[in-house]
């Protein structure tokens, strides 16, 4: 397999325009390197990518909606970055690990995690989602590009326990800038770690446009490490899966590192507390509902024969149940006794927080007495 | 088991032997740090450890405190017990994020769910007359925040056994390594065990109270011994543990001695004195016969070493507070115009 990395030349290249394989129109374009990494994939199986996109869109809008309405306290929506997060979530293995940020939600779904457990967390009741170990997922992270000193750290672990797992660290633009994200190539890069560095480049970092971040493609910040970097359409899945699956076939065979830069767009807010009219105009939003991630994929298959307007009808059925699902379950959300905020800070029990929790407990009895 | 063996070791031998034989007990224990690999320390203290335990599991890192911390922090999610050094103490604040964000926090993330068994070895304090950004102490820092345990050591056998315990706690643990002490031997019996929360009382006496830790427990010993020539009994405890502090421990002293003075070479201001001074006014205040007392750094930045000695707690300045506690004549007569009488 030839690699796309050995010189500036061609790295420039393929750094002009992103690496795509499914135009906005639906039409299949060839690719020298990505092509091989998604021959295997049928009709049937890009259906079933697809239906992960909506029944991941779905969720998103469904708790993007429960916030407005009061029952979710935020939600970073993902709205536009299916495919980057479906495609290369569908190239792992179960036993990779992820690391991420807070807006990664399609893993977490595609793994199977309890939802209801996980929306306490926006509904602030919980600090965790999931069981990380349950999943091979790290807690998201909110902290801007910490995570990806964790991907690299477990990697190194990884190939020091030679377990044949890696792991994969997700952030996004406004990232790249962070010290850690530099800290975590030189380090995946020195030791060789069987990592991939997937960067969503959605345009924004909240208000910033990633020109704030770069005046240079995102992807080129990995030259500087010697790790070798994809630019791929990120709203073109089988390109985020052809690259994802090549990055991560270079980490499990002792090729270390590998940067991908996804380009796509937040369609939607940076959460629901922002708002993105102080800061970009509506034409730019609208130019990228052209290059929807579903539509193309949509129009492909149509072209292809494939019954699309049946696997639009049962991608809707799945996608309203887990809806249904989500709202029921975040509406049913009770926060538990305020005590087990005492929990879990250590190990094991803790004098000094033992005697705080003993102290509230008895403040907490005196004042219902004297209210009762 | 056999009879209790001791060795004469330097402190910096004895974290050298704790290292060496968790490392030989725990194949899921790993250390990374910068240098301590093939040069074995900038103080010598992993000295041959890289040779005898291997590349993979001694590891030369790059330069860059966070990314030496976050990695050891993903480590754990493959099983890994990691044990980590930053060079200097005021090397430590590029990790400061990952310590305080990550380790500190993501056993309560998790809902326990998720252990942080890190070890961070972090050589500190002054008397080593060098330069900027060398002899920091700032173990008020990370004391301040929930979720990790900070521990000293004040002898080459508290050394062993605190950083033994350490490596084997599920909760991260800064452990402050006295830099000056590296040098002073003591016995080790290395079958002896110790937690990560318990202070020591060192020497008993009737009259005041003289609690401390790390660099400072040498120097509260010779005030003891200078005082008791005088007739003045201190009784010296070794904290041991900076978070949590062992607040039973010393308000047990100060009922019985009515006075307590409190000494450590970082600042002041939120530091460790105040801590323990607040907790044992809510403890033990009526036990108290003066003014608790504190000698610490000055609150100004490290200063150039040639006034170190002037800015670190010496013999001299601990038993005047000691007198100030005892209401005998002392330095601050001199503050309100003119000598005293």
């Amino acid at each position: 397999m030839s690699i796309t990395t050995s010189t500036t030349e061609q790295l420039a290249d393929e750094f002009d325009s992103p690496a795509r394989l499914l135009t906005a129109e639906g039409v299949r374009v060839r690719h020298e390197i990505l092509d091989e990494h998604v021959a295997d994939l049928d009709l049937q199986q890009l259906a079933d990518l697809y239906t992960d996109m909506v029944l991941v869109r779905r969720f998103d809008t469904e708790a993007f909606s429960l916030t407005r309405q009061g029952e979710l306290a935020l939600w970073p929506p993902l709205l536009g970055q299916e495919a980057a997060q479906v495609g290369s979530a569908r190239a792992l293995e179960d036993r990779d690990w992820s690391f991420g940020s807070y807006r990664e939600h399609a893993l977490p779904i595609l793994r199977g995690v309890d939802i209801d457990r996980w929306l306490k967390v926006w509904k602030t009741t919980s600090n965790t989602a999931w069981d990380p170990h349950e999943h091979n997922i790290g807690l998201n992270q909110i902290i801007i590009g910490a995570q990806t000193l964790h991907a690299v750290g477990y990697a190194m672990g990884a190939q020091f326990k030679q377990d044949d797992s890696c792991s994969i660290a997700y952030f996004g633009d406004g990232a790249t800038t962070e010290g850690d994200v530099s800290e975590a190539m030189v380090f995946a890069s020195t030791y060789n770690a069987p990592v991939v560095f997937f960067c969503q480049n959605n345009g924004y970092a909240i208000s910033e446009p990633t020109s704030v971040q770069a005046k240079h493609v995102l992807a080129r910040r990995a030259s500087g490490f010697d790790i070798p970097a994809y630019r791929v359409d990120g709203n073109d899945i089988l390109a985020v899966l052809a690259a994802t699956r090549l990055a991560m076939h270079r980490a499990r065979t002792g090729h270390g590192p590998s940067f991908i830069e996804a380009v796509t767009y937040r369609m939607g807010p940076h959460t629901t507390t922002d708002d993105p009219s102080r800061y970009r105009e509506n034409d730019e939003v609208e130019s990228w509902k052209e290059r929807d991630p579903l539509l193309r994929v949509e129009r492909f298959l149509e072209s292809e024969g494939f019954n699309v307007e049946q696997l639009r009808a049962d991608a809707k059925t799945n996608a309203d149940a887990l809806a249904k699902q989500l709202r029921a379950g975040a509406i049913a959300i009770q926060p538990d006794p305020a005590e087990q905020m005492f929990d879990n800070v250590y190990s094991s029990p803790h004098a000094r927080i033992e005697r705080q929790r003993a102290e509230y407990k008895a403040f907490a009895a005196s004042y219902e007495k004297a209210a009762s | 088991m056999s009879a209790a063996q001791t060795e004469t070791m330097a402190m910096g031998k004895a974290i050298n032997a704790a290292l060496a034989d968790s490392l030989e007990e725990d194949p899921s224990i790993i250390l990374s740090g910068e240098d301590i690999g093939q040069l074995g320390g900038v103080f010598r203290v992993t000295d041959g450890l890289q040779d005898r335990f291997g590349k993979d599991r001694v590891l030369d890192s790059p330069l860059a405190e966070s990314a030496i911390v976050g990695t050891a922090v993903g480590m754990t999610y493959a099983g890994l017990r990691p044990v980590v050094e930053i060079q200097f103490d005021g090397f430590i604040y590029p990790a400061f994020d990952q310590i305080v964000a990550q380790v500190a926090k993501l056993q309560y993330r998790t809902g326990g769910l998720h252990r942080m068994p890190i070890t961070i070895r972090v050589p500190f304090g002054g008397h080593i007359g060098s330069v900027e950004h060398h002899s920091e102490s700032p173990e008020a820092y990370f004391a301040h925040t929930a979720g990790l345990r900070v521990v000293t050591a004040s002898s080459s056998q508290e050394a062993y056994s605190t950083l033994r315990a350490a490596i084997k706690s599920d909760d991260p643990v800064l452990f402050f390594e006295p830099k000056a002490k590296y040098w002073s031997k003591g016995e080790v019996d290395r079958t002896v065990v110790r937690d990560l929360e318990t202070a020591a009382v060192l020497q008993s006496g009737r009259d005041v109270t003289l609690a401390t830790y790390g660099p400072t427990v040498e120097l509260a010993m010779g005030a003891a011994a200078a005082a008791a020539d005088e007739g003045i009994e201190i009784e010296v405890i070794d904290l041991r543990s900076i978070s949590p502090l062992d607040v039973d421990t010393v308000a047990a002293s100060v009922r019985r001695t009515g006075r307590l003075v409190v000494a450590h070479e970082s600042q002041a201001e939120c530091g460790i004195g105040s801590e323990l001074i607040t907790s044992i006014c809510e403890t033990a205040f009526t036990s108290l016969e003066a003014a608790p007392e504190r000698v610490t750094g000055y609150d100004i930045p490290y200063p150039p070493a040639a006034w170190e000695g002037e800015f670190l707690p010496g013999v001299d300045r601990l038993l005047d507070a000691v007198d100030r506690t005892l209401g005998r004549k002392n330095s601050r007569d001199f503050m309100r115009g003119g000598a005293a009488a």
